[in-house]
C-alpha cells in the first residue's frame, strides 16, 4: 500500500504534478501568512519606536488587523484610469507579485527542504530579483501619470545600481563556497555561529543589507514612493487589489531578501551552537528566526532613518559600494588562493 | 520526453511570435516588452537543453540589465513612428543582407550546408566532457584556461567601449556646485562656526 503510494508520487506524471502543486502550496501559504503578519509586525515596531500603541482594535492585540486590511482591499473597487494603458496597467502588479513568489522555489528551508535544488540557485535568485523592476517600470508607464512615471524612473535607476553591488556580494560568497547551489552555501557554514559568513565577510554583509534596503525600495531609500514629492510614486494610480498586489509583492520581496541574507551570511538552517539542546530545534525554526531578525532590522531602519536625497543615493551605490565590493572580491580571492583555503571542487 | 517536446514547441513558438511582434508592433514600448518576452523564452529553451548557466546569465544580463535600460530610454523618447518608417525601403537591402548572413551561419552551425568540421557538434568535441560536470564548471574551465587571453581581451574591448562612451559625453561645465562628502565629514567645529561677541546696539 505504502509502496504503491510512493511509486504513484514518484513515477506517475499525475502524481508528480500533484506533488509539485502541494510543494508550491506548502511554500506559498506560509509565505503569504508571513507577509500578512509582517505588515502587522512592521506597524507594531514603528508604533513602539514612536511611543504609540499601533493596531490594537481588531482581535486580541490587533492580531486580526492584517486580515481586516486584506478583506478591505479585496472588497474595494478596482479603478483603471481612462487614460491608462489597460492591459499593461493590470499586468504590472501581477509581474511585481509573481516575481516575488517564484524566487522562493530555490530557497532551502532545511537540509533537503527545497522545491528545486538546482545547481545555479544563486544565479536564479539574482535573475528573478532583477525582474522585479519590470512590474514597477511598467506600472509607472502604463499609469500615464507624471508622479507614477517619475517614481518608476527613480525605482528603475535605483534597483539597477544596487543590483551591481549585490552581484559582487554574491560573488564573494560563491568564492568561499565553491558552488552556486544554495544548499551547499548553507552546508559550507556548518559549525559555531562564528563560522557563518557574517563574520569573515562582515563588510559584505553590511553592503548586502543596505543594498537589500535599496532593492526593496525601503527607507532610507524609498525615493520611488516618497509621499512628500510623488504622492505614492509608481502606484499612485492603483487602487484595491491591484495596489494590494504591489504591497504584498514588496513585503514578499523583503522577506525573500532577508531569507537570502540568512542563507548567505547567517548559516541558513544551522543552529548557532552545534550541540544539544540547540541542535534538537528543527532547522526550519532557526531559519525563520534568522529571517525574523533581519526583518526586524528592516522595520527598525524604517522607523529610525530619514530619507536619502536622490543624488546621495546614487553616489552611495556607484562611488562607495561598487569600488568597495569590487576590492573585497579581489581581496577574498587573493586570501583564498594564497591562504590555501580555496574550496575543493 | 513528450512533455519536453511539448515545452520546446511552446517556448519556441512564443519566441518566434514575440520576435515578430518586436519588428511589427506600432508602439516602441511594446516592441521592447516583446523583446524581453523573446529573451525570456530563449532562456527557457537553453534550460531545456540543459544549459542552465547560459539561461540564467541571459536573464540576468539581457532581461535584468540591458532591456531595463532600453525600456528606460524608449519610454522617455517621443518617437514619431511614421517618420521612422519612411526610411524602411532604403535600409531594407542592408537588413536583408545581414539577415541572410546570419541565416547562413546558422545553417553552417547545424551542419545542413558546408563540411562537418564547422558544426557545433564538431566544435564541442574539443571542449571538456560536459556530461561529467555541471556546466557552470565546464564553462569556467574552458574560459579560464583554453581561452584565457581571448576572454581577457574581450573584457578589455568592453572597457574601452565604456571609456569611449564616457569621453564622448563628458563635458566640463563651469560653475557647477558639487557636494563633497569627504570635506563635509572632515569639517571641524572650529571651521564650521565662529562665536562672535556682539556689542549691544552695535550689530555685527
Amino acid at each position: 500500500m505504502f509502496a504503491d503510494i510512493h511509486t504513484f508520487f514518484t513515477t506517475n506524471w499525475l502524481g508528480i504534478a500533484i506533488l509539485i502543486l502541494l510543494q508550491c502550496l506548502a511554500v506559498t501559504v506560509p509565505l503569504l501568512l508571513a507577509v500578512a503578519y509582517m505588515t502587522y509586525a512592521d506597524r507594531k515596531i514603528w508604533a513602539s519606536i514612536q511611543l504609540r500603541r499601533g493596531p490594537n482594535v481588531v482581535g486580541p492585540f490587533g492580531l486580526l488587523q492584517p486580515m481586516a486590511d486584506g478583506l478591505k482591499l479585496v472588497l474595494k473597487e478596482t479603478i483603471i484610469p481612462s487614460s491608462a494603458n489597460g492591459i499593461l496597467f493590470v499586468i504590472a502588479p501581477m509581474i511585481a507579485f509573481m516575481t516575488a513568489l517564484v524566487a522562493w522555489a530555490v530557497v532551502p528551508f532545511d537540509n533537503g527542504w527545497v522545491i528545486a535544488d538546482i545547481n545555479v540557485g544563486i544565479l536564479y535568485l539574482f535573475a528573478i530579483s532583477s525582474l522585479g523592476v519590470y512590474g514597477i517600470i511598467i506600472a509607472g508607464w502604463a499609469s500615464n501619470s507624471k508622479y507614477a512615471f517619475l517614481g518608476a524612473l527613480r525605482s528603475a535607476a535605483q534597483m539597477v545600481s544596487y543590483e551591481v553591488s549585490i552581484g559582487f556580494v554574491l560573488v564573494t560568497v560563491l568564492l568561499c563556497v565553491g558552488s552556486l547551489n544554495l544548499s551547499k552555501v548553507v552546508l559550507a557554514q556548518s559549525g559555531w555561529f562564528w563560522n557563518w559568513f557574517w563574520l569573515p565577510l562582515l563588510p559584505m554583509f553590511v553592503i548586502f543589507f543596505i543594498s537589500a534596503l535599496a532593492e526593496t525600495n525601503r527607507t532610507p531609500f524609498d525615493l520611488p514612493m516618497s509621499e512628500a514629492e510623488l504622492v505614492a510614486g509608481f502606484h499612485t494610480e492603483y487602487s484595491a487589489m491591484t495596489f494590494g498586489l504591489f504591497f504584498l509583492g514588496e513585503y514578499a520581496n523583503m522577506i525573500l531578501l532577508s531569507a537570502l541574507g540568512a542563507v548567505l551570511f547567517l548559516g541558513g538552517w544551522h543552529s548557532p551552537i552545534p550541540y544539544a539542546p540547540f541542535t534538537l530545534v528543527p532547522g526550519v525554526i532557526w531559519f525563520a528566526l534568522k529571517i525574523a531578525f533581519l526583518l526586524f532590522i528592516f522595520s527598525w531602519t524604517k522607523g529610525t532613518l530619514p530619507r536619502y536625497r536622490y543624488d546621495q543615493l546614487m553616489r552611495l551605490g556607484w562611488k562607495v559600494f561598487l569600488p568597495v565590493s569590487l576590492a573585497w572580491v579581489v581581496l577574498t580571492a587573493a586570501v583564498l588562493q594564497f591562504g590555501g583555503w580555496l574550496p575543493k571542487p | 520526453m513528450i512533455l519536453q517536446a511539448l515545452a520546446f514547441y511552446v517556448f519556441a513558438a512564443i519566441t518566434v511570435a514575440s520576435a515578430a511582434m518586436v519588428v511589427t508592433s506600432r508602439n516602441p514600448v511594446y516592441s521592447v516588452l516583446f523583446l524581453i518576452l523573446a529573451f525570456f523564452n530563449a532562456a527557457a529553451l537553453f534550460l531545456l537543453i540543459g544549459a542552465e548557466f547560459i539561461a540564467m546569465i541571459l536573464v540576468i544580463v539581457y532581461v535584468g540589465a540591458v532591456a531595463v535600460l532600453f525600456l528606460f530610454v524608449v519610454m522617455m523618447l517621443d518617437i514619431n513612428l511614421t517618420e521612422l518608417r519612411e526610411g524602411f525601403l532604403e535600409y531594407f537591402p542592408v537588413g536583408a543582407l545581414i539577415g541572410a548572413v546570419l541565416f547562413a551561419e546558422l545553417l553552417l552551425g547545424v551542419g545542413i550546408i558546408g563540411s562537418g568540421s564547422t558544426t557545433v557538434a564538431a566544435l564541442n568535441a574539443h571542449g571538456p566532457h560536459v556530461a561529467a560536470i555541471d556546466n557552470t564548471r565546464a564553462i569556467g574551465r574552458v574560459l579560464y584556461t583554453q581561452y584565457f587571453y581571448l576572454f581577457q581581451v574581450a573584457g578589455l574591448v568592453l572597457l574601452v567601449a565604456m571609456i569611449g562612451a564616457i569621453v564622448l559625453t563628458l563635458r566640463s561645465r563651469p560653475g557647477v556646485r558639487r557636494q563633497r562628502a569627504g570635506e563635509q565629514i572632515n569639517r571641524t567645529k572650529e571651521q564650521a562656526i565662529s562665536v562672535v561677541k556682539v556689542p549691544t546696539r552695535g550689530g555685527v
